[in-house]
Parts: C-alpha cells; sequence; structure tokens
C-alpha cells in the first residue's frame, strides 16, 4: 500500500500501484459489465468535453449503489491509486481527464430522481440525474431547478455540484451554489458524509459551499437536494443591435446602473452571430458588431414594466436596432441561436477550444479589442459569445488540431486571454472550473501562499490526495516549473522555489 | 497606514496566544464563551471600493455595516440579505457570524453574497480568496468557508459583497391566522411566482413582506387581500435587529433553522416564525437536548442563539466524519489555535 500525506509542494508519484490487485478487489465489489478494463472500453472515458486532453485510466468502475461506491472507493484507497468521480462527461476543462494509475468512478448508473417535493420546493436527486430531468420532472408542478448550463440535456447534477455550474440565467437566479441545500458524499475514507441540510443553513463550517465547485477533489458526491423555483408566468428577450463592441460592454454597465437585474443578459460578436445564424436562423441582426440578448421575466405587469425600461436604456446607450421577442416561439429563436454557439463553432471550424475567464462587466469592451488584437498575434480566429450580466466570457478558438503547431498557439492566446481576465480584476474560470486545463493559468491567479491553503483544505478532506490529483490547484513545484516569473508588485510569485 | 495597522494585527497574531477577534462587541453574545486577549478589528476601517454597475462593494472588516448600508442606499442599492446590526455590528463581524435578516429565504444568506475576502491566517500570512466577479470558481471557495466560521480560521481582512438595487415596489400585509394554516400558505405561496420576500408569524397573525417591480408588487396585494401594514419598515428592522418585543427579556433564545415545512413544534411557548417557516425562534428554558433531538428529527438543527446555559454548547453538536473535517481546517489555517478558541466548538 502506497500511502502518503498529500503535499502542496510536489506531486505524488502514483507508480507503485498494483493493477492486477486492484482489478481483482474492484471484481469483488462490481459484476463484470460494472468494471470495464480492456482497452477498447476504457477508450471513451479517455477525456471529457474538452478533448485536447486525453488518457485513458486504469479501469471504469460503473457502481449502481452508493454501498457501491463507499467499496470501490476503500478498493482504491486500499491500493493507494487516484480515483476520478466522473458525471456525464461534458466537463470543458479536463476536469474528469482519467489519471493513468487511477480509476474512474463514473456516477452515471445513479440516476434516479428519489423525491420531488411540491410543497417543499425540493427534489432529492442521485448524482448521474441529468440538469434537464430535474426541471422536466418539476415541471408538472409549476417548478423547474434554474441553473441552466447550455449542456443541460446532458450534463448531470453531480457534475454541476462540483463544478459550480451556471447557465444563462444565474445572473437573476443564481450558481448551483445558490440553489442547492445539501450534498450527501462518500470521503476517500468511506465515510458517508451531509454537507447542509433540508433547512437554509447547518452547524459549523460552511462545507456545502466549499463541497460545491470542488470539483471531485474533496469527496464523491452521492445525492443532491436542489431547490425548485415556481417558472414565472412569462418572459420576453429584447435583442439589441450596436455598431462598436464598446458601446454594447457599456450598454451592460447601463442596464445595471438603471437598478435592472435581467433573467439573462448575453452577448455575442459579429463573428459569433455569422456562426450561428446560417445553422439556427435565429434573425441575428448580421451587419451589428455586437448584439446583446436581455431577459425579462415575472409576472405579465412586471415583464411589461421592465421591458420598457430596458429598451431605454438600450435606446439611450446608442443601439442601432433594437427588437422584442412577440411570442414564446421567438423568445426561443432569439436564444437558441445563443445556446447553439458551440456546436456552431464546430461546423465553421475543426476544433474550437473555449475559454471561461470573467471580468468586471465595464471591462467588457477593452476585453473584446484585446482579443481582437490576439487573433492577429496568433493568426487564429476566435468567436466570441458572453454571459456579459456577470462578466463571464466564453472566447471560442477556432483551429485546426491537424495543422501542426496550431493547438500550441490555441493554448498560448487561450492563456493570455485568462492573464489578461486576471490583470482586469478577474479569475480565470467563471464555471467551468481549473480541472486540468488551467491548472497552468492558477499560478498566474494565486499566489504561493493562497495555493498552499488551498492544499491544506484538499488534506483537510483526503489527507492522502487521492480524490482527483493533479488537478484544481497546482503544486508550488508546478507552478516554479511552469516558469512564470510574472512579477508581481515588484516580488517573483515563487521567489523560495528552484527555477528548474 | 493600513499596511502599519495589518503588522500590528501580524504582531498580536504571531505572540500565538488566544486571541478574541472583535468589531463593534454587538455579538458578543453569540456563539460560545468568549476567550483571549481582544484584537479589536475597527481600526482596519473603510469601504475599499464600491462600484455601482458592477454591484459590488469591498469594505474594510473595522467598517460599520451602517455606514457600509449608507453609502449603498445613496446610490439605491442595498445588502439583499440584511445581516442585523445589533447596534455597531462591523463588516468583519457580520461575515463572521453569517446572520442574515428576514429576505433571507427569498434572496439568499450573507453567504451567497460573499464574493472574495482577504484574512490573514494563524501565521501572520494576508491570503485573497474570491475576489470581485459574480462568477469565480478558481480554487476551493475559501471566501464562502470563512462566512459564518465565528472568526475561527482566521481574520477577516477586507470583504467583497454583492448588492442589488432596491427594488422599486414594496408592501406588506397581515392576516389572521393560526400557526398550521400560515405554514401551509407560506409553502403554498413560495410556489407561485409571487415577489414574496419576507414572513412573520406571531401570536396568529402572519405577516408578508412583497418587494419587486412596482407592478408585480401591486398584482400580488390584490390577489393576495390581507389587511397593508402601516410602518412596515420599523415591523421588518425590528426581527432584524431583534428589537421586537418578542425578542426582550433575558429568557433563553433558540433558533431552529427547520425545513419550511416543518409542522408546528411542540414547545412550551409560542415560536415567532421567519423565513417561509424556515427559521423559528423559540423563547424559555426548554430541554436542550429534547429541543436539538425534535430539530434534527424535522430535518434541520436547533442553536441556543442568546443567553441560557452554554455548557451544553450552543451550536448543534457534528457527525464525527465532519468534526474531523472541522478540526483539521481549523489547525490549517490556525495551528497554533490563536483565533476564538472555543467560540463555535468547544473542541476548538
Ligand atoms: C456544449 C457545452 C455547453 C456547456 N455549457 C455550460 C454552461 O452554460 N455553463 C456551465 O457552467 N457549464 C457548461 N458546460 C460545462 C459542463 O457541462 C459543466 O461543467 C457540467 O457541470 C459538467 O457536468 P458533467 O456531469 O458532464 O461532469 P463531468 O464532466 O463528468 O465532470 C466534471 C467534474 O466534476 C467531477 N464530478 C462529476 N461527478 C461527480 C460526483 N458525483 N462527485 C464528485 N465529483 C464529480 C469530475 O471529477 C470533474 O472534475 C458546457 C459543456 C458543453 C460540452
Amino acid at each position: 500500500m502506497v500511502q502518503r500525506e498529500h503535499s502542496a509542494e510536489m506531486a505524488q508519484d502514483f507508480a507503485g500501484v498494483d493493477r492486477a490487485l486492484l482489478l481483482a478487489d474492484l471484481a469483488r465489489i462490481l459484476p463484470a459489465a460494472a468494471l470495464l478494463s480492456a482497452d477498447e472500453d476504457l477508450k471513451p472515458y479517455e477525456c471529457d468535453g474538452l478533448s485536447a486532453y486525453r488518457q485513458v485510466p486504469l479501469a471504469v468502475a460503473l457502481p449502481d449503489s452508493e454501498a457501491q461506491v463507499v467499496a470501490v472507493i476503500k478498493a482504491c484507497r486500499a491500493a493507494g491509486a487516484p480515483i476520478v468521480a466522473r458525471g456525464a462527461g461534458t466537463g470543458l476543462s479536463a476536469g474528469a481527464l482519467p489519471h493513468p494509475q487511477g480509476v474512474v468512478l463514473s456516477l452515471a448508473k445513479l440516476k434516479k430522481i428519489l423525491h420531488v417535493d411540491p410543497v417543499a420546493r425540493v427534489a432529492v436527486v442521485q448524482p448521474g440525474v441529468r440538469n434537464l430531468a430535474i426541471s422536466e420532472a418539476a415541471a408538472p408542478l409549476g417548478l423547474y431547478y434554474a441553473p441552466d448550463p447550455s449542456s443541460q440535456i446532458a450534463c448531470s447534477i453531480g457534475g454541476n455540484v462540483a463544478e459550480n455550474s451556471g447557465g444563462v440565467h444565474c445572473l437573476k437566479y443564481g450558481l448551483t451554489l445558490h440553489n442547492v441545500l445539501r450534498v450527501r458524499a462518500v470521503t476517500v475514507a468511506g465515510d458517508i458524509v451531509e454537507f447542509g441540510n433540508q433547512a437554509l443553513d447547518a452547524p459549523g463550517y460552511d462545507l456545502l459551499a466549499l463541497s460545491i465547485g470542488s470539483e471531485g477533489m474533496l469527496a464523491v458526491v452521492t445525492e443532491v437536494t436542489v431547490k425548485l423555483v415556481p417558472k414565472p408566468e412569462q418572459a420576453q428577450v429584447i435583442m439589441a443591435s450596436f455598431d462598436d463592441v464598446m458601446k454594447a460592454g457599456e450598454a451592460v454597465a447601463a442596464v445595471i446602473a438603471a437598478g435592472i437585474i435581467p433573467a439573462g443578459l448575453e452577448m455575442m460578436d459579429k463573428p459569433a452571430t455569422a456562426a450561428v445564424e446560417p445553422y439556427v436562423k435565429a434573425g441575428y441582426d448580421l451587419n451589428a458588431e455586437a448584439i446583446l440578448l436581455c431577459e425579462s421575466d415575472g409576472t405579465a405587469e412586471e415583464v411589461a414594466e421592465e421591458i420598457s425600461r430596458m429598451k431605454a436604456v438600450l435606446e439611450t446607450s446608442g443601439a442601432t436596432e433594437i427588437r422584442v421577442s412577440q411570442s414564446e416561439a421567438e423568445r426561443l429563436r432569439f436564444w437558441a441561436g445563443r445556446k447553439a454557439a458551440f456546436p456552431a463553432a464546430g461546423r465553421i471550424s475543426p476544433d474550437y477550444y473555449c475559454m471561461d475567464g470573467t471580468i468586471p462587466r465595464k471591462r467588457l469592451g477593452e476585453m473584446l479589442t484585446a482579443i481582437y488584437a490576439m487573433e492577429k498575434k496568433y493568426r487564429l480566429r476566435c468567436i466570441n459569445v458572453f454571459h456579459a450580466g456577470d462578466g463571464n466570457l466564453h472566447p471560442l478558438i477556432l483551429y485546426d488540431a491537424n495543422v501542426a503547431g496550431e493547438l500550441e498557439r490555441t493554448e498560448a492566446f487561450g492563456a493570455e486571454i485568462l492573464k489578461l481576465s486576471v490583470d482586469l480584476g478577474g479569475t480565470i474560470t467563471g464555471e467551468h472550473g481549473v480541472g486540468y486545463e488551467k491548472i497552468n493559468s492558477m499560478c498566474d491567479q494565486f499566489g504561493s501562499d493562497e495555493l498552499r491553503a488551498f492544499h491544506a483544505v484538499k488534506r483537510a478532506f483526503d489527507p492522502e490526495g487521492l480524490l482527483n490529483p493533479e488537478k484544481g490547484v497546482p503544486t508550488l513545484h508546478r507552478c516554479a516549473e511552469f516558469g512564470r516569473m510574472h512579477v508581481h508588485g515588484g516580488q517573483i510569485k515563487f521567489p523560495e522555489l528552484e527555477r528548474l | 497606514m493600513e499596511e502599519d495597522q495589518i503588522n500590528l494585527f501580524r504582531t498580536r497574531i504571531l505572540e500565538r496566544k488566544p486571541l478574541r477577534i472583535r468589531g463593534g462587541s454587538s455579538k458578543d453574545f453569540y456563539g460560545g464563551p468568549l476567550a483571549g486577549d481582544i484584537l479589536d478589528t475597527r481600526a482596519h476601517a473603510g469601504i475599499v471600493s464600491y462600484e455601482p454597475t458592477e454591484l459590488v462593494i469591498t469594505a474594510r472588516c473595522g467598517t460599520p455595516l451602517a455606514e457600509l448600508e449608507s453609502a449603498l442606499a445613496a446610490r439605491r442599492q442595498f445588502l439583499a440579505c440584511e445581516p442585523p446590526r445589533f447596534g455597531g455590528a462591523t463588516v468583519g463581524g457580520a461575515v463572521a457570524a453569517g446572520l442574515s435578516g428576514p429576505r433571507r429565504a427569498a434572496v439568499g444568506s450573507l453567504r451567497d453574497f460573499v464574493l472574495g475576502v482577504r484574512i490573514m491566517d494563524g501565521e501572520g500570512r494576508v491570503l485573497k480568496f474570491g475576489g470581485e466577479v459574480m462568477k469565480n470558481v478558481a480554487g476551493f471557495d475559501v471566501s464562502r468557508l470563512m462566512t459564518g466560521a465565528l472568526g475561527t480560521l482566521g481574520l477577516v481582512l477586507d470583504v467583497s459583497l454583492k448588492v442589488l438595487p432596491l427594488p422599486a415596489g414594496d408592501a406588506s400585509l397581515r392576516f389572521e391566522m393560526p400557526q398550521d394554516k400560515a405554514l401551509a400558505a407560506l409553502n403554498r405561496w413560495a410556489g407561485q411566482p409571487l415577489p414574496l420576500v419576507a414572513s412573520c408569524w406571531q401570536d396568529g397573525v402572519l405577516t408578508i413582506r412583497l418587494s419587486g417591480a412596482q407592478a408585480a408588487v401591486a398584482a400580488a396585494c390584490a390577489s393576495l387581500g390581507g389587511e397593508a401594514l402601516a410602518a412596515a419598515d420599523e415591523f421588518w428592522n425590528g426581527l432584524r435587529e431583534q428589537s421586537a418585543a418578542f425578542f426582550a427579556g433575558d429568557a433563553p433564545l433558540w433558533r431552529l433553522s427547520l425545513p419550511s415545512v416543518a409542522p408546528p413544534l411542540e414547545s412550551p411557548g409560542d415560536p415567532l416564525i421567519e423565513w417561509g417557516g424556515a427559521q423559528r425562534w423559540l423563547r424559555g428554558d426548554a430541554d436542550a437536548a429534547q429541543l436539538r433531538q425534535a430539530a434534527v428529527a424535522a430535518g434541520g438543527h436547533a442553536t441556543l442563539f442568546r443567553g441560557g446555559d452554554k455548557t451544553g454548547g450552543v451550536f448543534a453538536p457534528l457527525q464525527p466524519a465532519l468534526m474531523e473535517v472541522h478540526r483539521r481546517l481549523k489547525h490549517s489555517f490556525d495551528p497554533y489555535g490563536v483565533f476564538n478558541p472555543g467560540r463555535l466548538y468547544p473542541e476548538f
């Protein structure tokens, strides 16, 4: 048994994991069909939604009960083997990227909606339940689960909890964090724990908040109680065109300054509307440099009042054309273009790379202008869709992995966007998580003291560092090696570490 | 000057002797017994930045909550979670206690509004987590871990909070109703698209607050009926600040945090019920063990909020595996046990 303390300094070496022994142990827990170890069976698990990073795991376990989850975790721990939880595999930060010496613990078979309570307005679900399935189950009761990632037909609630996922409506309705009451999880020791409860708060430290967004690094989620909210009576969306991206960015700030919290406030630039329009026929203004989608929901009276206020602000901010959806069908069509931005990128380019920085709203125009300059610098195209209301950017860099050097240029382009997000007062990830993908960019955002604190948090739950190792938080060694000698306030960020 | 103050804090912390972090002393009553020498945060005060269009304000821990709120009010914004001021509360103390006011069930708790913190840990290091943007999932959510930790994990130096525009419409309504009917009505209304933001049931009277777009508030008033409440701000403030008559006197005050649908609990006196049924206050010498058990059985927990005999602990006991995680977290942020020992749990 390899047992070492998880450390902030250096990545752990799992070379000593005894594959045959571990497989034999797992075979005693799981039926043959629920334990994959042949190469061709492992292949589908080698990546998540970010396919640029691939790794075949040692095995894939597909438990169908919490008891089996506990047993699998205990077996992995006894073998000192990494455990990578996996939901639907739609993650965009290689969070569920397998570890070569580790087991992928798929929660896909735990997909029962256990309980929907229309009076308490909660649903208790297993982690493999799809996000949209919850809203579908609640719909007959006039309720829904508010966070709506664009991947909601596929992504699992366990994955949403792990990433603290958002959606186009989270400006008004909050992220996963704001919509989950309780998480039941299995620790690396095999203990079943509950963070939060059926009430609005729980005693002690807020481990519920800590576990949400923890990317499978603190515990494995086996059950979630989510809040359900009443479906708004009505919703209407404004589509506003701008002849200048700076003006569109300023309009976003102006809407908020007017005391309005739209149900959704999204921005697409000209290359983005050009990419989606032929595919979705949403009716976008293709001459506009940028368009905004600004939604109001609530009672009929409320929507009418808010839409007229929003229109006035957008007009004053220099919108060149304004259209208000006149029917539910038209509203959905306006949104369809936005929601199809990722697949549309996939249609016009062999590959695309989605970034996820967040910046203060007032810097949106500045960021876009900088991205246009980077397109020239890296000789790559980028189309931009933003959750503008909360400053969360999804630039989609278009590339072709088969062209030598393009992936590397793409990565450098992406890293520069993230670095700029930090410099503009924001963050490298708003909702997709750090995973394996952005681990180096974490060295831009945090100093060694913060990184040490993150590792200490990890150790408090997972002393041996078996849950999703080498994700989320870089080791100090990695940051030093990465050689990002950014000078912060006159200080090198990792002065105490030797440069390799 | 700010640096000097930070250095003063650091010097005290590096002495490795128990410290009792104190802001406006408005919540000395809250949590376990007070221990350690006072570390007064009030010299580290002031609003660092406030950007109304970004919906975020950043303030130093010693800033009076009232000062921060009047800065927001001047721009027609507010802290929707309404943390109590209990007199002179500071921003740091509010975050450490993590308490929220009457609107909590509808708008979220203080922790939901915390976007970032700067803290000093038990080794005198200044650490920054989260930030000033609405969405941020880089690294573990340590800012929210600090919220409600009662200062046991570190000295909160600065906090960034999300703020919201003041709703244009506001109305409060009253209904005569027994407890069970009031709980049923509150849960039914919360499942409808109504701008219902706060509620209070006491002595057979249910009071609710509607707040949002003017049109929505007017429509809800028309459909719900009831009797309009005059001096509504005063009423809701009385709950937020616990200056209402129910909270007067020395009898122990218990706070039950329950699922909103929990049926009325057996209790010696009548409760005061807030948050659509999810927060229930009791006065008097209840049997602590029985009360805690009833709260857990109902799916929640009980806190000895004010007064009473604290020897049995103030907060509900934790599952052993979770207590172990608490101990390790405490140890990693505060290895020498400097910050507020025993304030949250006697174990640390
Ligand atoms: C087309 C497309 C659109 C998207 N749009 C959005 C969007 O609008 N907003 C948004 O936020 N995201 C979006 N995403 C990203 C992704 O869908 C979310 O991050 C989602 O929450 C991942 O869920 P999953 O079940 O696929 O998780 P996976 O990809 O399987 O895993 C993600 C992470 O969660 C961990 N994990 C999974 N299940 C568990 C569990 N039970 N316990 C512990 N850890 C677990 C994994 O280890 C991994 O670190 C999009 C992705 C795609 C492909």
